[in-house]
This record gives C-alpha cells, sequence and structure tokens, in this order.
C-alpha cells in the first residue's frame, strides 16, 4: 500500500429491534458523532466520506445524499458502498483504501440499517437472481441452514455444537457489550428447544435483525499518530467474491471465498500461525452453525475441526482466542453496519479501549464479513504497524 | 397517505406506513431462454461446457465466470442425479416461497452436471432425506418455461 492507515475513531448506537426514536438520518448522525468524540476530531477533519446499507431494506436508493444531514457529508466527496451483508466490511475496506490511496488523509467509514421499516427476508429475496433461485432462497436462512447439513454429514458435527456458538455469542452480548440489541443470557438446553426454522437450525440459532448504525474513522500514519495514542493500524484486507448461483461451487461444506480472502489478508499483514498470532477476533457469524465450520477457513483449525475447537471452549472470553467478545451479529445486526462492526469492535480491542468486554493485552486482531452468496471479506488489525 | 397519529413510536415519534408496488419484467436471456425452451417443450436438461475448465454449468452460462472465456458447448444432463445437501423450510416469507411451509429444498448435482441446482424435494417425508440420496426431476404436465416447470426432485428407487 501507499500509505500506512490506522483506525483512530469507533462509533455506534445502541442496537435495538426497533428504533423508533430516529429516522434513518438521526441513527447515523449518533454513530458519527459517537466516533468523531471518541477520536477527538470534528468534521472539518473529514476528507471523505464512505456509506453503506443495503438499499432494498428502506428503499431508499440515493443514501449517499440522503444521508447527509446525519453524516456530516456537506460539500465533501460522498461514495456509496453495497455490497449485500458484506456492506459494512466493504464500507471499511473502501475507506481504508481511501486513505491508502494517499488521495486522503482522515475518512468516514458509516454502515447503518433500519431493518425494522421493511421486510427484511422478502428483501434480502431480491439478491438471489430473478429468474432462477430468487423464489427458493427465501433469504439467508435456507442457504446456511443447508451448508450445516453438508457439514454435519461430511464431519460429525452436530446441532449442539452450534448452539454452543450461539450461547457464546449471546452470553457475551448479555455480560459484556451494552450496545448490543439482544443481551440475555441463554442455555445450550435453550437452543435446542426452540423450534426449528429451516432444519437444522433452530429459532436461538439465528440472527436477529436490528436497527443500528456505526462509524469508523481511517486516518494515514501521521494522523493516526497525532490523533490518538494506539491507533488500530490495518496490516491486511481481503475481499473475494464468488458465484451467482447458490449451488455452484459455493463449497456446500466449507466456505472458499473466506480461505481466498484469509489468505490475501493473512499475506499482506504477515499471518502464518493465525491461532497463535491473533489475540481476539470479531467474526461475522449470521447463523451460530456459521460459528463452527467457517473457523477452518480462517486457518484456526484442520478442515472438519470446528466442533473440537468449540466443544473444547477456546473460543470463549477466558480461552486461548475470544470469539466475539461483542456478542457479534447473533446479537446485533444492523445489516449494512453488521461488518463494519466487525472492524470496529476488532479495531477497539487493539486500542484497549473496548472496556467490559476488553481481551486483556489484545494486540492482533481479525475481523471478517460475509454476504448473500457467500461472499466473504476479511481484515488484520494490530497496535503496531507491523508484526513482530 | 397520511402519517397516522394513532403509530406512536417509544418516544411519541411518528410512524409513516406505506408500500411501493413496482412491476418488473426480467430477461432470461440466451442461455437461460433455451434452457427453459428445452424444459418446456422436451422436458430435458442442459447445460453449457466451458472449453476450458470443462464445467458444466447448470442452469446455462454464455460465459464461464472461472475462466471468463464464452461457451458455445451445449451438453445435456440427466434428470437424475445426487442430493447434495437439504433444509425443511419452516418459515414463511409471504409472496416470495414456491409453497406455503414447510417444504424441503435440496441441492442436487444433475448427472453430468458441474455443481448442484437448488430445488424443492417432493414425495418423500422430512426424515427419510438423506445427503447423498439418488433424485430425479419431476416435470410439470403444463409447462410455461420457468423455473417450476420443474415441479421437484422425488426419490429414485433401484
Amino acid at each position: 500500500m501507499k500509505n500506512r492507515v490506522g483506525i483512530v475513531g469507533v462509533g455506534q448506537t445502541h442496537h435495538k429491534s426497533k428504533n423508533t426514536d430516529c429516522k434513518g438520518q438521526e441513527l447515523i448522525s449518533i454513530a458519527v458523532k459517537r466516533a468523531l468524540e471518541s477520536a477527538d476530531l470534528t468534521m472539518a477533519d473529514i476528507d471523505a466520506i464512505v456509506i453503506g446499507n443495503m438499499d432494498h431494506f428502506e428503499s431508499i436508493n440515493y443514501v449517499d445524499m440522503w444521508s447527509v444531514d446525519g453524516s456530516g457529508g456537506y460539500m465533501k466527496p460522498i461514495m456509496k458502498v453495497t455490497t449485500g451483508g458484506t456492506t459494512g466490511s466493504a464500507v471499511g475496506h473502501a475507506g481504508f483504501y481511501h486513505v491508502a490511496s494517499g488521495l486522503f488523509d482522515t475518512v468516514l467509514a458509516i454502515g447503518w440499517e433500519q431493518n425494522s421499516e421493511s421486510d427484511t427476508t422478502a428483501a434480502i429475496s431480491t439478491c438471489f437472481d430473478p429468474i432462477t433461485e430468487r423464489e427458493f432462497c427465501g433469504g439467508a436462512i435456507g442457504p446456511l441452514a443447508a451448508q450445516y447439513t453438508a457439514y454435519m454429514s461430511k464431519y460429525g458435527a452436530t446441532e449442539e455444537d452450534a448452539a454452543l456458538v450461539s450461547v457464546r455469542d449471546h452470553n457475551n452480548a448479555a455480560l459484556y457489550n451494552p450496545y448490543a440489541h439482544l443481551r440475555q443470557t441463554i442455555t445450550v438446553e435453550e437452543v435446542m428447544k426452540s423450534p426449528y426454522i429451516s432444519y437444522p437450525m433452530k429459532f436461538l440459532d439465528i440472527c436477529p435483525r436490528s436497527d443500528g448504525a456505526c462509524a469508523v474513522i481511517f486516518a494515514g500514519e501521521d494522523k493516526a499518530k497525532k490523533t490518538v495514542e494506539r491507533p488500530a493500524w490495518i496490516l491486511g484486507v481481503g475481499d473475494c467474491h464468488i458465484l451467482v448461483h447458490l449451488a455452484d461451487g459455493i463449497g456446500l461444506a466449507n466456505l472458499p471465498s473466506l480461505e481466498r480472502a484469509a489468505r490475501e489478508a493473512y499475506e499482506m499483514a504477515g499471518i502464518t500461525d493465525p491461532f497463535r498470532q491473533f489475540d481476539v477476533a470479531e467474526l461475522y457469524v449470521p447463523a451460530s452453525t456459521a460459528g463452527v465450520t467457517w473457523m477452518e477457513a480462517l486457518g484456526l483449525c484442520e478442515e472438519g475441526g470446528g466442533p473440537r475447537l468449540i466443544r473444547s471452549g477456546v473460543t470463549n472470553m477466558v480461552g486461548e482466542l475470544p470469539i466475539n467478545p461483542s456478542g457479534g451479529v447473533l446479537a446485533t445486526n444492523p445489516i449494512g453496519a453488521t461488518g463494519l462492526l466487525r472492524i470496529g469492535e476488532a479495531a477497539l480491542q487493539v486500542m484497549g479501549k473496548a472496556e467490559e468486554k476488553q481481551v486483556e493485552g489484545a494486540r492482533v486482531a481479525v475481523a471478517t464479513g460475509f454476504g448473500g452468496c457467500f461472499w466473504s471479506d476479511v481484515t488484520v488489525l494490530s497496535s503496531s504497524t507491523q508484526l513482530d | 397517505m397520511a402519517v397516522s397519529s394513532e403509530e406512536l413510536g417509544n418516544t411519541g415519534t411518528l410512524k409513516y406506513p406505506s408500500r411501493i408496488r413496482l412491476p418488473y419484467t426480467w430477461h432470461a436471456g440466451k442461455a437461460g431462454s433455451r434452457f427453459y425452451q428445452e424444459i418446456k417443450d422436451h422436458c430435458k436438461i442442459w447445460g453449457t461446457k466451458c472449453p476450458r475448465c470443462g464445467w458444466v454449468y447448470v442452469p446455462p452460462r454464455e460465459t464461464c465466470p472461472r475462466c471468463f472465456l464464452d461457451i458455445d458447448e451445449w451438453v445435456e444432463v440427466g434428470d437424475a442425479g445426487t442430493l447434495l445437501t437439504y433444509t425443511i423450510t419452516r418459515y414463511s416469507v409471504p409472496g416470495i416461497q414456491p409453497h406455503e411451509p414447510p417444504y424441503a429444498l435440496g441441492i442436487i448435482k444433475l448427472d453430468g452436471a458441474g455443481s448442484g441446482l437448488v430445488h424443492l424435494l417432493g414425495e418423500i417425508e422430512p426424515e427419510d432425506i438423506r445427503v447423498g440420496m439418488r433424485v430425479q426431476a419431476v416435470f410439470r404436465e403444463v409447462r410455461e418455461g420457468n423455473y417450476l416447470d420443474i415441479k421437484y426432485f422425488k426419490p429414485l428407487r433401484s
């Protein structure tokens, strides 16, 4: 990259099922003000804005301009990025690209969604090809469920393994994250007893939809060092799209797009032993089942090793590699913000500003994004400009 | 439509209920049109085969997305195949789904195809569905040239 880039500010709303207090611009405004405040910056410091949501959730198709009331983008360059489930992580990466290019010094990345304004599942269906699979995919749940059926059949994973992920993430949100949407502790028994939505997935295995926004400020090296004592340096990014049809070689039991994106991000960052080098992970886990199956794509375990890792407890808060201290997507899912929240939460960890959810001594973190037809984003962050 | 004063938010903010009705006509394209025409007229399923990687695409594509090469070769694939995975859909999305839930959805790798096809499973109880089982397409009697000309896939009994 041309310029080294660090995250200097992170802000988010208190996420809810329905935020009837605010309209979209007001949600955005809360996150932006909190991000600026966290970095002790003002809107005058911001050179450009990247913003994203999923258009059809609110049916506003010029969000870049519409959001100006809340984003502060008056008379500034604004780019809208919308890539389905990865919108938030793509917004983050686009913010990074802006600064890394050397053309902009300080860039504000915003992800937001007011899911309660529409029928989320029907709206997600518009992501699928209209003359073939659309009617069959019915939102994000069916494809993820079918993937776990294949994984269980291939590797002997169980529904209880997925329930363990659900318990981990829900309980982290309940205990450590005041911004999370769902904040109730649950048990494996409760997950197992919750009704099937799409076999083998049950009600408590699946993410909610939330109203909320997240804002993250990216700065070039000099600006970052002047702004905060300990920025979260972006050491590597990887983005990988795959094929349009759900059944078209997406990797039925595995996630090849995540494997590729991780390889690219790790190469850029110098990650060679991810399980040992990462201190914390904020993974886009939209269903508990994905929390079992996708760790191997990130190189955190061997092929089919997800259940072993989950059962051993090493990904819990007290384990060797805590995953989703924030509670992740299973607790909070304002879709256009969800991927950016992963980057923001990972940044807070390496900046030492994660408060109740802080993993002690966290220096290197990984964040992921996941979208629609099984595509992936990966971000590697560190408190140092390079790895030891 | 006026803002409804009855629709109060949790701090007294108003809501504005509305609905957008937008008609669309989607084009099936060259490859898609031939695919559906063959199903409609002959109950045959055809794919296209990449000249470089040899992948057989069903539904057919005019360009191999892996190699980014134009594809000219059409190949007929079987109407039977292997079930790669499945789910039982129990949630309702009004106006979108092919049937009222519950229904079984499978990913079926047709014999000769490079990858699977998402479709309904029929003539089988959910508890009897197994990954790896053999299934066969059941076509509608009256076909219109669309994805649901294949009614569902049923178990193939040997």
